[in-house]
Formats: C-alpha cells, sequence, structure tokens
C-alpha cells in the first residue's frame, strides 16, 4: 500500500507492504542507511529517529503508520560539510568507536536537547539508557552530550 | 626507532568519526545488488537430536522463493568449521559441519537455508519447512558431561575433547612443604562479546571468471579466505573478502562461522547475489560464546605471603563443537592463572567439555577474566589468612622489574613457552591507588552507612598482545605527492585509520592531512595479512608501517639522487621535497610520474605484555543485594602510546564491557539445552545509567624490546581485572557477614542469597 511522509523536510511517496517496518523502509525503500538496526525489538536504540520532533525506534513503528509525519533521520541532522557542535562534541570526546550505536545516540540526543538545553548529566544518562553501547561504557557520551548543551541554548538547531 | 615525532604519542580525534557521525559508514547490511537474493536460515529448536527428516517440498513453492538448501544439497562430507588457532588432530573429530545432517547438537543449529526475493518471504518460507527430530538427552552443564553417559559425539567414548596442563618448578614438591595452603572453587557464567551490529554477509558469484566476491568479512580475513577457497574447492585468488565497517567484534565478529560457508555456497548455486543478516536472537544462539568455566585450584604460600605454588584443575564448558578459536580461552586459564605474580612452582590441568550449548570462541581477554577471577578471589582470601594487608600481599608478589623476561608456565600438549616482556608492575599499582585515593577511602572497609555495606579492592592484571608470526603494510606515494597506506590489519571498530595515519605520518616524515586514506582489511589490498585480535594490530600492523614507510623511503631517496645528481644517502626528504646537498630539490610528486608502491611487513614470534591495576569501591545493600559502584579505577601502561584518546576510549570500554559480565550478562540455558536469554531484554548489558563512575589513566615507559615502536598491545586490559576486582570488594564490603563470593554473576540475587547463607 502507498504511504505518503516527509523525511528530512522532502516529500517521500512508497510503496510498501503493511507490515514493513520504517527502519526497513527507511534503509532499503529510501536507502537512508544512516538509521541502523541492532534488534529489531525495541531495545538498543540504534534505529532511533525523530518522528515530528520526538525520538522514536523506528524498528517499532510500521511505515504505514508514519503517514503524515514528519521524520528526521541522522542524515537530516547533519550538514553538506562539516560537523554539527553536536557530532564534533562526539568526536572531540571519543564518544564512539565502531559507530554504530552512534546515529541513534545523535537523534536522542539531539531530541533530548532540544526539549531540555539545561539538563544535567543524571538526565543525558537517564534519556540516554534507552541506546545500548558496547564500546564506550558510556562516559564519553554522556560528556559529549553536556558539552553540546551550548549550541542548543543559543538557536535550538544543534548547528 | 624515530626520535622525532610530531603524531605518534598525541590524542588525535579520529578521522573515521567524519562518516560515523553523520550517518555515512558503511556496514555490510547497508549493501544492496539489483538482482539480489535474502536467505534466511531454519535453525533447531531441538538441543540434542537425531535429524529423521527436514521436509522443504512446501517451503519451495511460497511465491518469491528461489531455492531451498539442505545438508543433502553440499555433497559428502559436509565441510567442517575448521579449528584456526590450535589446530590440534585431536579436535577434528569434534568439528561443527556447516549444517547438520545427522544430528543436532545444539538450539540455533543450522537445519536449511531459504533464499527468496525478500527478507520477509524467506523467513516466511521457514515456517513451511517441516522438520521431525528424534530428541536426545541434553548434556545442559559441563557437570553431566563429565559423567559421558550421553555422547555428544557417539564414535568417541568421552564428552572431554582435550586436556591442557600448565606447568612451571615443581608444584607437588612446593604444597608438600608449604606452612598455608587454602583450596577454593569458583565459577564464571557463560556469556558473549554481543558486537551492536549483527552478523550479515553480501556473497556475489562471477560464473564466467570463476571469482567470489564476500562483503561484510571481518577480523581474519586472510585466514577465512583460505578456509572457505578449500571448502569451495576454488583457488585461494579466486576469492576476493571484503570488509566494510564493522559494529564492533571484540573477538567474536569476523571469526569463520557456518554462514562464512553457506552464503558463498548459495551464491554460486542460484548464480545471483545473496545477502543474509542475522537477528539479535539468531545472534544471541549462534555467535560465540564464551566464559563458562569452573576450577578447583589451591595456593600455597610462605608465612610472609610469599605465593610458593599454584595447583588445581579447571573445567571449561565449549559448547557443542570445537570450532576456529574455542581453546584459547582453555588455554590461557592455566597458562596464565599466575597474572602478574611470581609463582615459581604450577602444576594446573585444564578440560575441555562439549555440552548441548552454542560453541565457544574468544570474547576480548579470553581465559583471562576467568582466571584472573579465580586468582584475585584467592589471593584476597589467603592475604587475609595470613594476616596480611591486600595490597601488601600483592606487592610481595608481583613480578618485579629485575625479573624480567620472565617466564611463565609451559603449556602442554603443545608446548607452548611465553615470557614477560618488560614493566615495572608496581609503578601501575601505586598510580591506581593514587588516582583512586585509597588512603583517604580506606577506612570505609567493611562500613555500614546508611544501609549500605562499602567495600574496596585492587587486582593487579597482565595483557598479552601482539600474536605472531606477522603483518603487511603498503605504502603508496601518489603522483601528486600524497601517501595511500593499505594494511592488512582489520578494523572492527577501534580507531586503526586515525592511529596508522599517525604511524605513517611520523615514519614519512609529513602531515597527517597530506595521507589520503588508510585502507584495512580487505584481501585485495596486501599481499597477505593477517588481520586483528590478540591486541595485535598497532604492534604488528604498526611496525609493518615502520618497515614500509623505510623502504619506501630508500626508493624515494634513489630516485632523487638519480634526478639530482648526488648519492642516495645524501638527500634529505622533508616538507615533500627530497634535496640534494647542493640545495637542489625535486618534489615528492616529481618522484612518482607513476604511484611508487611498496609492501613492508613485521614478523615476530613473542608477545608483548601490557599491564597495569584496577581498583573498584561498591556499596552494597544487605536487604536487596543491589550493589552500587561507587568508584572505578583502571590503569594500564602499553610501552609506548600511539592514541591516548583511543587507548583510554579502549580501557574504560572494556571496563564497562567486564562489569556487564561480572554483575549482568549471563546467556541461561534450562536442562533441556534450551537457551532462556534470547533477547536483548533477557541478556542484559550495561547501560548509560548503570556504571556513572569510571575512570580510566593509560601510561608509558618500559617500551616492548621486542617491536621498534616499543608498543604492547592495549585493547583488552580493561576487561580483565573487573570480575575479581568486583568480587573481591564485595567481599570486603560484607567481611563482617563472612561472605565470599564464588562465582559470577553478582546479580542482585545472588549476592541477596550469600547474605542470606551467611546469616
Amino acid at each position: 500500500m502507498p504511504v505518503k511522509f516527509e523525511v528530512n523536510g522532502k516529500p517521500v511517496e512508497v510503496e510498501v507492504e503493511p507490515r514493513l517496518t520504517l527502519a526497513d523502509c527507511l534503509r532499503h525503500h529510501l536507502r537512508l542507511t544512516g538509521t541502523h538496526v541492532g534488534c529489531e525489538h525495541g531495545v538498543c536504540g540504534s534505529c532511533t529517529v525523530l518522528v515530528d520532533g520526538a525520538a522514536v525506534r523506528s524498528c517499532l513503528l510500521l511505515a504505514v503508520q508514519a503517514e503524515g509525519a514528519k521524520v528526521v533521520t541522522v542524515e537530516g541532522l547533519s550538514l553538506e560539510e562539516g560537523l554539527t557542535l553536536l557530532q564534533a562534541s562526539f568526536r572531540k570526546h571519543h564518544a564512539l568507536q565502531c559507530g554504530f550505536c552512534t546515529p541513534g545516540m545523535i537523534t536522542t540526543a539531539h531530541a533530548l536537547l532540544s526539549e531540555e538545553p539545561d539538563c544535567d548529566a543524571d538526565r543525558v544518562r537517564e534519556v540516554l539508557s534507552g541506546n545500548l553501547c558496547r564500546c564506550t561504557g558510556y562516559i564519553s557520551i554522556v560528556e559529549a552530550v553536556l558539552d553540546a548543551r551550548s549550541a542548543y541554548k543559543r538557536d535550538g538547531k544543534g548547528a | 626507532m624515530r626520535t622525532v615525532n610530531a603524531f605518534v604519542g598525541q590524542p588525535i580525534e579520529r578521522l573515521e568519526d567524519f562518516r560515523f557521525v553523520r550517518g555515512r559508514g558503511q556496514y555490510v547490511d547497508d549493501l544492496a545488488r539489483n538482482d539480489m537474493l535474502h536467505a534466511a536460515i531454519l535453525r533447531s529448536a531441538v538441543a540434542h537430536g537425531r535429524i529423521r527428516t527436514i521436509d522443504v517440498s512446501r517451503a519451495k513453492k511460497v511465491p518469491g522463493v528461489h531455492a531451498v538448501i539442505t545438508a543433502a544439497d553440499l555433497g559428502d562430507p559436509i565441510p567442517l568449521v575448521p579449528m584456526r588457532l590450535q589446530p590440534m588432530p585431536e579436535f577434528e573429530a569434534f568439528g561443527q559441519p556447516v549444517m547438520a545432517r545427522d544430528k543436532v547438537r545444539y538450539v540455533g543449529e543450522a537445519l536449511a537455508m531459504v533464499l527468496a526475493d525478500s527478507a520477509g518471504v524467506a523467513e516466511d518460507a521457514l515456517s513451511a519447512i517441516e522438520v521431525d527430530i528424534e530428541p536426545l538427552p541434553a548434556v545442559a552443564n559441563w557437570q553431566s558431561a563429565a559423567k559421558n553417559e550421553t555422547l555428544l559425539f557417539e564414535n568417541k567414548d568421552s564428552n572431554v575433547t582435550m586436556k591442557f596442563r600448565a606447568v612451571l618448578g615443581d608444584a607437588a614438591a612446593a604444597f608438600k612443604d608449604a606452612p598455608y595452603t587454602r583450596r577454593e572453587s569458583f565459577s564464571t557464567q557463560r556469556h558473549t562479546a554481543l558486537p551492536m551490529e549483527p552478523r550479515g554477509l553480501l556473497a556475489e558469484w562471477d560464473a564466467a571468471s570463476g571469482r567470489l566476491t564476500l562483503s561484510g568479512a571481518a577480523k581474519v580475513l586472510f585466514a577465512n579466505r583460505r578456509i572457505l577457497a578449500k571448502q569451495l574447492g576454488l583457488a585461494v585468488d579466486a576469492i576476493d573478502m571484503v570488509e566494510y565497517d564493522v559494529g564492533g567484534s571484540f573477538g567474536a565478529r569476523g571469526e569463520f562461522y557456518p554462514e562464512d560457508f553457506l552464503i558463498p555456497f548459495a551464491a554460486r548455486h542460484v548464480g545471483r547475489p545473496v545477502k543474509w543478516t542475522e537477528d539479535r536472537r539468531e545472534h544471541l544462539m549462534t555467535m560465540n560464546h564464551a566464559r563458562e568455566a569452573a576450577c578447583d585450584v589451591e595456593i600455597a604460600c610462605a608465612r610472609d605471603g610469599t605465593i610458593l605454588g599454584l595447583r588445581g584443575h579447571a573445567f571449561v564448558d565449549m559448547g557443542a563443537y570445537m570450532r576456529t578459536n574455542g581453546a584459547v580461552g582453555a588455554r590461557n586459564i592455566a597458562q596464565f592463572m599466575s597474572g602478574a605474580y611470581r609463582v615459581p612452582n604450577i602444576d594446573l590441568d585444564v578440560s575441555l567439555l562439549l555440552t548441548n550449548k552454542t560453541p565457544v570462541g574468544t570474547y576480548r581477554g579470553p581465559g583471562r577474566f576467568e582466571t584472573d577471577f579465580f586468582r584475585e578471589r584467592l589471593l584476597d582470601m589467603a592475604a587475609r589468612d595470613l594476616g596480611i594487608d591486600q595490597i601488601e600481599f600483592r606487592r610481595r608478589n608481583l613480578v618485579r622489574e629485575a625479573d624480567m623476561p620472565y617466564k611463565v608456565a609451559t603449556i602442554a600438549p603443545f608446548e607452548h613457552k611465553d615470557e614477560l616482556d618488560s614493566g615495572d608492575y608496581q609503578v601501575t599499582l601505586n598510580r591506581c591507588l593514587g588516582e583512586f585515593g585509597w588512603a583517604e577511602k580506606e577506612k570505609l572497609k567493611g562500613k555500614l552507612i546508611d544501609g549500605r555495606y562499602h567495600g574496596l579492592a585492587v587486582c593487579c592484571f597482565i595483557e598479552g598482545g601482539a600474536a605472531g608470526p606477522k603483518e603487511s603494510a603498503r605504502l603508496v606515494l601518489e603522483t601528486n605527492g600524497t601517501l595511500t597506506v593499505y594494511m592488512g590489519s582489520s578494523g572492527v571498530g577501534q580507531g586503526l585509520e586515525t592511529a596508522f595515519a599517525q604511524i605513517a605520518a611520523d615514519a614519512m616524515d609529513m602531515p597527517m592531512d597530506r595521507i589520503n586514506q588508510v585502507f584495512h582489511g580487505s584481501t585485495t589490498y596486501v599481499s597477505d595479512g593477517y588481520g586483528s585480535y590478540h591486541s595485535r594490530s598497532i604492534v604488528m600492523g604498526g611496525s609493518a608501517v615502520l618497515d614500509a614507510a623505510t623502504k619506501l623511503r630508500a626508493a624515494m631517496s634513489a630516485e632523487a639522487a638519480r634526478r639530482l645528481n648526488c648519492g642516495a644517502a645524501e638527500v634529505v626528504l622533508a616538507d615533500g621535497r627530497a634535496t640534494a646537498p647542493d640545495g637542489k630539490s625535486v618534489s615528492w610528486a616529481e618522484l612518482a610520474p607513476e604511484p611508487l608502491s611498496v609492501e613492508g611487513a613485521f614478523s615476530n614470534h613473542k608477545h608483548t605484555w601490557a599491564y597495569g591495576a584496577h581498583a573498584a569501591h561498591v556499596a552494597v545493600d544487605p536487604k536487596t543485594g543491589a550493589v552500587a559502584l561507587i568508584d572505578y579505577v583502571a590503569v594500564e601502561n602499553c610501552g609506548r602510546m600511539i592514541n591516548p584518546l583511543t587507548l583510554k576510549g579502549q580501557l574504560v570500554g572494556a571496563v564497562v564491557q567486564g562489569l556487564g559480565g561480572a554483575f549482568m550478562e549471563h546467556l541461561a540455558y534450562d536442562e533441556n539445552g534450551q537457551l532462556l536469554t534470547g533477547s536483548l531484554a533477557d541478556y542484559l548489558i550495561p547501560t548509560a545509567s548503570d556504571f556513572p563512575k569510571i575512570r580510566g589513566f593509560v601510561m608509558e615507559s618500559h617500551p616492548s624490546p621486542i617491536n621498534p615502536l616499543g608498543a604492547k598491545g592495549a585493547g583488552e586490559g580493561g576487561i580483565i581485572s573487573v570480575g575479581g576486582v568486583i568480587a573481591n570488594a564485595v567481599a570486603d564490603a560484607l567481611r563482617s557477614l563472612g561472605v565470599e563470593p564464588r562465582d559470577l554473576p553478582l546479580s542482585p540475587s545472588r549476592v541477596w542469597q550469600l547474605v542470606q547463607d551467611a546469616k
């Protein structure tokens, strides 16, 4: 069946099976492979995207449920050239190693900082506890997110 | 060794991060081909049984299905997954067929494979396959395996595949006259590496040229290519193994699994590209498990705490088959139980037993996490018995700088000898205690504060690295004067591109931004490569870069000498130019009218030994069994640091993985061999809120004498001590109750039970 929604500011129309997840639709139909699938049961958070501004697990949402929604992926949170301040902060703090969980971390952190630019370390840990990372031990990720708060206080865009 | 450098030793931010943070990494499941088919694999739901029939006729009729493959399609004999490390003839009878034909031996073993237009259709068709298996009694743990009442291989008379023995000195004599001995039993639980990216492969067969390309290969691509070529009856150079971004390995990903044969076989079978990506449930039941071991071990000491000997017997649950590197953990448990300490007399047996569970392989710090838990628990018990402070006890027994190189126990039957290369283990212990603030915290030991008992512990470790025999690197001076680096080492997320670029830039005396890219892993890049395991890439690959750089500079000097009419030895290569003594010069670009390519290598049969110490402060709630980690410090000395930023990342990340093993992670099975933890909702790994205070400190001194960088492999030291230091800290907290943890994980229910049992 056809589904229409917006991805990273552009309208898309896709013909999908009703059972197709939004994650698979983004990755395999729209070829936005920055969104990763790590568990397919909503635990690991690697597939996190923004749907109408909220961080959601795209493996738990069917593509047809996105009808009319504004979807933003890690690609949509990136610049053509260079890094956003949030991304640069991840790099500066060595908040990633293999990079597989990173898009989910970036989208989750972006959603948090957009809503709560003054959040403290405990709040960052609480929100990120839904995103699993096997490489870093999280310490550097929390530092990176805290260090990026200033960008969101200024203009709310993370740039 | 070069003495002037600009990049090695600096905390350079990683080059690979530019693609990862923007979602531009490329992992194997991101690949697509227009005409590709998708594979799904039917897995045994029975732990042990005889296969009567597998009927795929209905599955073949499902619309969109192109083929269904069972063992009957694979020829006779069915290829076996071989042993890559320690390939002893005794293990061959216990090899795993790439698909089960006569028997199944664990839940998750492959029975059939469907190839279809989509992954969804392939999975649908799996449910149309009818399987009839006659169940046999399941061997669910090593204790029942040892009884040999049910045999996994009926043609063998035992479930014990091998017994290793580690020997040093004369343990019998040492124990005979020892003034103090203590004998204890300990165990560690089955858990697994769990990289975040599931396994996947994309195989492409070109019938016209008879060539196979396998994307998604990882860790040891050249070794796996040799295995696959033999199994498929192809020449080795008819196969290209291609590495994309790899979402973690930790020892487990990139070993040769049954699917590494099945997917290429399928692509050749149907003549179309075939892609397969496992789901997390498959991952938990098919990727190498690790760490399930027990031991009965005895220590002998003099009254002053000097360790006189260690002896005992360890038992390792190998799962259903002996495959790839499965014996490494068992070997390490025996050979390195002495760890960082002088133990002059050792006699340790380790039995490798088969059970109806997923086969085991290496997981970061294989055998070392287990054996350090056993030993460090025993050391704290002995220190307390002897009335010696736990730190002083360790100080007295650490291997001394003057003892280097220090010989450890020799392992039989393959007579593997090893020796610790260099270092001052007292320095890292002191640094750890200082950073931790032991002196200030000491007053908390055993104290009950607001309903929680506080405890401290410190442990010392060694970490083996730099496995031989060799690694290769190829440097190419491009026509524009830039450099491209090709490596035999494999990237698994650890940041090789940055580290090798640092090493290459210094060795070539050039800025890092004149290096185009570091390519690694794939079999197309160098003539022979050995990959990434045993904390080997920096030492082996980095030293190969130095060799290649020396050769490239020699070639550049020779070419410059020809053009500038001077001696090659007189040419100065700096700032992108080659300059003769008379001041005339040519640019590097002019030296390479065609790309100038040289290959270098480094060979080595000795190991490096990074070392350090961990300290932990816990608070235990005796009413709930919950253990809060208040503070944790890990210190590691790696001889010479290449990049302190990524080195610290390895250390802290490994500590938190270890905390998962110490507190949470458990691949639990029931008595029928059913895996009870088949999702990430059941198999718990650390999250961002579990362990908020972990502090890592990296050091360099005592460069390794066995490689030109002076570096020591350091990707595993962060995990080795964790089980031991946590259990000792819990014991310290609950010492007024007489609680002695002997088994991991220290889940709240286990700690609560220990408190109840002590009452």
